[in-house]
């Protein structure tokens, strides 16, 4: 085939061919004078516009990870105890998501996906084909998905342009979710001016399979046939992955064609259809999703993988526009189509399949010998490369990095610099919290959402984590989900921040009962060029890699979202932590609610005594400044398994980690679900710092309130495990919240009052236009 | 068989319903293929939640031209027990089973909750004395709307058609209706989400009694041991 050069075809059918490869059009592709070299070497002659275009998506850094993949390889992909239940099956990067054991033959795949850049254009979009994405990846796995979740990051919610964003992607998720029937458990949600212009979308799909039919992306047996499924191929999100590797700008608005349509009716069609063509023993040999890259990155990807050459006819592919060049057929980002690669012979079990769901299925081409992708078009080649070029052959680069001045300086940072809270400041300061988008109830979230589609649906969104029941595996066994990242400690220090982020999450499933099992992250960051922005992207990676390899969590797979900039500003630093864990009996699951009065609520971690990095600084001051608190995985390990132990004892009425706000925060949390209770808490001392601010509102790490069903032998074991633990107060049916420190009573609140506040918030932000 | 579900392209709960039928109730129950015939040995018949042809031109209106629907038209024409839930619900309007139609929420967005609804005394298998009442049960729709013109209404009312009420109305309802039955007594339709509302790790169980009222007439010869009572 090579010797059908396409440049001696002249004059052409596909005007691909005869465009002139100039520098500018290089660089229009996003492609580095270098990198083009490259490209020259290994053709070794010039290539036409469609193969340009294949290149300049395959190695864009959403599809190559070319800033990232060094960095990357710091991840323990597998776990070190190989008697542990969640051994990794599938590992990172081998397929389109990780898959791990979770008992009786059962696995779980999942993974985390940004759609960020799509969703500041078109936020309903882009939000929706973010679900649309990550559920594909899924279910190409052979998993039928049972869970979603979403990490969302936006604005201040004080701007009418970020209610429209936030809105958006909310209706976008509920649109497409609901209508898949599966389970969206809510999820994060941060709002930080750092985000204006630039939210951040990271969408989770989580599904279960037994361990024999897990399905691999390879093309392999030379001759088998390929087929494209799904609705016809347009011009719509054209370019979409080079579109995400790129800074925001004021004419990204003009890119508006890079972000796809999406129709979760035919991606359910295509799920259903899917599950049931994998279902039929040895029929299909490979499978991939459509996504980013549309048709470029199913075809080379699986090639590569299968180490084959694959060949296919794009006169062939379903269309639902005409006139559509090879380029554009190739790059076209149109949502809920596959690639599959079926056993000769058997074509027409796979196309009976898809007759039942009225979808296409269409022969394309086939697996070929060799190493190459050949593309043809209207009679002739458009495209002819080795399909390993575009996927191991990506360019890698190891970027300089430098530490940002407001991380030194936040190291140094000094308490004092802060006014003390006295005493009749605090009941403000706690309803200030309260009432800020981060901390505020996020119903108005997740009661758009489908939670109990599936019957599974066990802790509801608001809880520390989200549980699902398996009851569609048959299993008796609950599927927890928590996504956690503080940006502010991640921005004001990286490394600290994202091992933060890792231990919260962890924390979070912990208090749910669950064991944790493996992670998911989505690395959003900034321009990985400009070296502070790398040094952070660096930092949050070790971070990150070392708390995985501590607790023997390993990362099953993620995402990189970089070039999170707009106008003059960047995010902050905001890896992703996702995280499953498993509860292997009904009895385990526990919520973060206190139920009735009388129960005794115990707090696990000395008294929180750092206010630096905290909501505090922020809602009081506007200060987004100080030094991150201390995390110590030893004794994170400890009270987590601590509690874990004493759940499984049933010695455990519910549990709540402190975070995002600290102790008083937390505390007025767990009485929301029954706000005519209250409670009674009393603080024998100031603790170490001293500071009446800090130990309310500081956001020391490693603490956790319990409420217990027999105080005595609960602290007791407590000091055995040498866990801190002291009793603090008593539920009651006063509907007020009173707390005193040392003897001096500092806060006597109407519990009604404070969760109107927290409740309210959002609602009647989103309610001014 | 007794009890079939049906099965649209984009229904998205008919495994919950199966699951709720077949291995909480213990009724044998079985999805149908919207293109396939009712199976000779149906008692009765559940038209399940989702999002039927995607909800596209109005919820219900393609699903009610599917194959299947001419079958279920004549089950039920014959006194053949009949349950839409949600989408299934609209289907059955949208098919002229059961009179109305279900429209936007007036609050414009999806709702998905566990909702407070109060019994009617309707007939002697949907009644207050069998189910409480106020019962709670999850709903999960962006259009649960009831929409009928006053002389439907009076007639529903009038005929105690109407089977169940939102406690605190969250999608605008004319006379907060939720569920009703046609006038005969087997056609049932509702919004909520009993199937969601049956197992200890559910939010409550009050979707018991009335999946049981439901199934009360096919059960008579042939009583049901309930697992998770």
């Amino acid at each position: 085939m090579t010797d059908q050069a396409p440049a001696a075809l002249p004059p052409n059918p596909d005007p691909c061919l005869n465009v002139e490869i100039t520098p500018e059009l290089v660089s229009q592709h996003g492609l580095l004078p270098e990198e083009y070299e490259d490209v020259l070497k290994i053709l070794g002659r010039e290539p036409n516009l469609t193969e340009l275009g294949i290149f300049s998506v395959m190695w864009s850094e959403h599809c190559a990870y070319k800033n990232t993949r060094k960095l990357l390889r710091l991840f323990p992909t597998e776990k070190q105890d190989k008697d542990a239940i969640g051994q990794v099956l599938v590992k990172a990067g081998e397929e389109n998501a990780g898959v791990i054991d979770v008992g009786e033959g059962w696995g779980v795949a999942f993974k985390i996906e940004s759609h960020n850049h799509p969703s500041a254009i078109e936020p309903f979009e882009g939000a929706a084909t973010g679900v649309g994405g990550i559920v594909r990846d899924i279910f190409t796995m052979g998993a039928r998905p049972v869970l979603l979740t979403n990490s969302l990051r936006f604005g201040s919610l004080e701007s009418a342009q970020v209610k429209r964003l936030f809105r958006g992607v909310v209706s976008g998720i509920s649109h497409y979710g609901n209508c898949l029937g599966i389970p969206n458990m809510g999820g994060d949600v941060y709002f930080d001016d750092c985000y204006e212009g630039n939210p951040l979308v990271n969408a989770l799909c989580a599904g279960i399979l037994r361990h024999e039919d897990i399905q691999r992306g390879a093309a392999t047996g030379v001759g088998n046939p390929v087929y494209y499924v799904g609705p016809g191929t347009g011009r719509d999100g054209l370019g979409g992955a080079s579109f995400a590797s790129r800074e925001l700008t004021e004419e990204s608005a003009e890119d508006r064609p890079a972000v796809q349509k999406g129709d979760p009716f035919m991606e359910k069609l295509l799920l259903e259809a899917c599950l049931e063509m994998m279902a039929i023993p040895g029929l299909v040999v490979g499978i991939q999703d459509m996504g980013a890259a549309g048709l470029t990155c199913s075809t080379c990807e699986t090639a590569s993988r299968g180490n084959s050459g694959i060949e296919i006819d794009l006169d062939l592919v379903p269309q639902r526009e005409t006139g559509m060049n090879s380029y554009e057929i190739m790059l076209s980002e149109s949502q809920e189509r596959m690639l599959v690669i079926v056993n000769r012979g058997r074509e027409r079990e796979l196309e009976e399949v898809f007759e039942k769901w009225d979808l296409h299925a269409a022969r394309i081409g086939e697996v070929k010998e060799g190493d190459r992708m050949v593309v043809r078009h209207k009679g002739v080649v458009v495209a002819d490369l080795p399909a390993k070029s575009l996927t191991d052959e990506a360019p890698v680069y190891d970027q300089p990095a430098s530490e940002p001045v407001h991380v030194t300086q936040a190291r140094d940072w000094a308490p004092e610099s802060v006014p003390e809270l006295s005493a009749d400041g605090v009941g403000d300061a706690l309803e200030k919290l309260l009432k800020h988008p981060t901390i505020a109830s996020k119903r108005w979230v997740w009661q758009q959402y489908d939670h109990m589609v599936m019957s599974g649906c066990t802790v509801e969104p608001g809880s520390d984590a989200g549980v699902v029941r398996l009851s569609i595996a048959g299993i008796d066994k609950y599927l927890a989900i928590a996504n956690d990242c503080n940006n502010r400690f991640c921005y004001l220090d990286p490394y600290r921040g994202a091992q933060i982020a890792f231990a919260e999450c962890m924390r979070n499933l912990a208090c749910s009962g669950a064991k944790a099992l493996a992670v998911t992250d989505n690395l959003n960051f900034a321009n990985p060029n400009k070296p502070e922005a790398y040094h952070m992207l660096k930092e949050c990676v070790k971070g990150l890699a070392d708390a995985c390899a501590f607790f023997d969590v390993p990362v099953v797979g993620g995402n990189v979202s970089l070039y999170n900039e707009h106008g003059e500003g960047a995010i902050d630093p905001t890896p992703v932590v996702s995280m499953v864990g498993l509860i292997d009996k009904a009895e385990r699951v526990t919520r973060s609610f206190l139920s009735q009065p009388e129960e005794e609520i115990v707090l696990l971690g000395d008294l929180p005594h750092e206010i630096g990095a905290s909501h505090f600084l922020q809602t009081q001051f506007g200060k987004k400044e100080g030094r991150v608190p201390e995390i110590d995985l030893e004794s994170e390990k400890k009270v987590q398994g601590f509690l874990l132990s004493q759940i499984s004892n049933g010695n455990v009425r519910a549990a709540h980690d402190v975070s995002d706000g600290g102790l008083l925060v937390a505390l007025a949390e767990m009485l929301f679900e029954k706000s005519e209770l209250g409670m009674t808490v009393k603080l024998d001392s100031l603790g170490a710092s001293g500071r009446l601010d800090a130990l309310l509102f500081g956001e020391s790490q490693g603490r956790i309130l319990v409420s217990v069903s027999q105080r005595d032998s609960f602290l007791q074991a407590a000091e055995q495990a040498g866990v801190p633990a002291r009793s603090i107060g008593t539920s009651d049916s006063s509907g007020r919240l009173k707390v005193s420190v040392a003897g001096d009573e500092i806060l006597d609140s109407d519990v009604s009052g404070l969760c109107e506040a927290w409740a309210q918030s959002i609602p009647k932000l989103m309610m001014q236009d | 068989m007794k009890v079939a579900i049906l099965q649209f392209p984009g229904s998205n709960c008919d495994w919950d319903a199966e699951h709720a039928v077949r291995d909480v109730l213990n009724v044998p129950a079985q999805r149908v293929w919207h293109k396939a015939a009712l199976p000779a040995e149906t008692e009765a018949v559940i038209v399940p939640g989702g999002f039927s042809f995607g909800d596209y031109l109005r919820c219900g209106a393609i699903a009610r031209f599917s194959p299947i629907m001419s079958d279920l038209i004549e089950f039920a024409r014959k006194g053949g027990q009949v349950l839409g839930i949600c989408n299934g619900f609209q289907i059955l309007c949208e098919a002229g089973l059961l009179p109305g139609a279900l429209v936007r929420n007036d609050c414009i967005e999806f709702r998905c909750l566990n909702q407070a609804l109060r019994v009617e005394d309707s007939n002697d298998r949907f009644n207050q004395a069998k189910m409480g009442s106020q019962i709670a049960l999850p709903i999960a729709h962006g259009e649960g709307n009831y929409r009928a013109d006053e002389e439907v209404l009076s007639e529903l009312e009038a005929n105690a058609q109407v089977l169940l009420r939102y406690v605190g109305n969250p999608n605008g309802s004319v006379n907060d209706i939720a569920g009703i039955r046609n006038e005969a007594g087997n056609v049932y339709g509702m919004m909520p989400h009993p199937e969601r509302a049956i197992e200890p790790h559910h939010p409550c169980q009050d979707g018991l009694p009335v999946l049981k009222a439901f199934l009360d007439p096919i059960r008579k010869n042939n009583p049901i041991e309930l697992s998770a009572s």
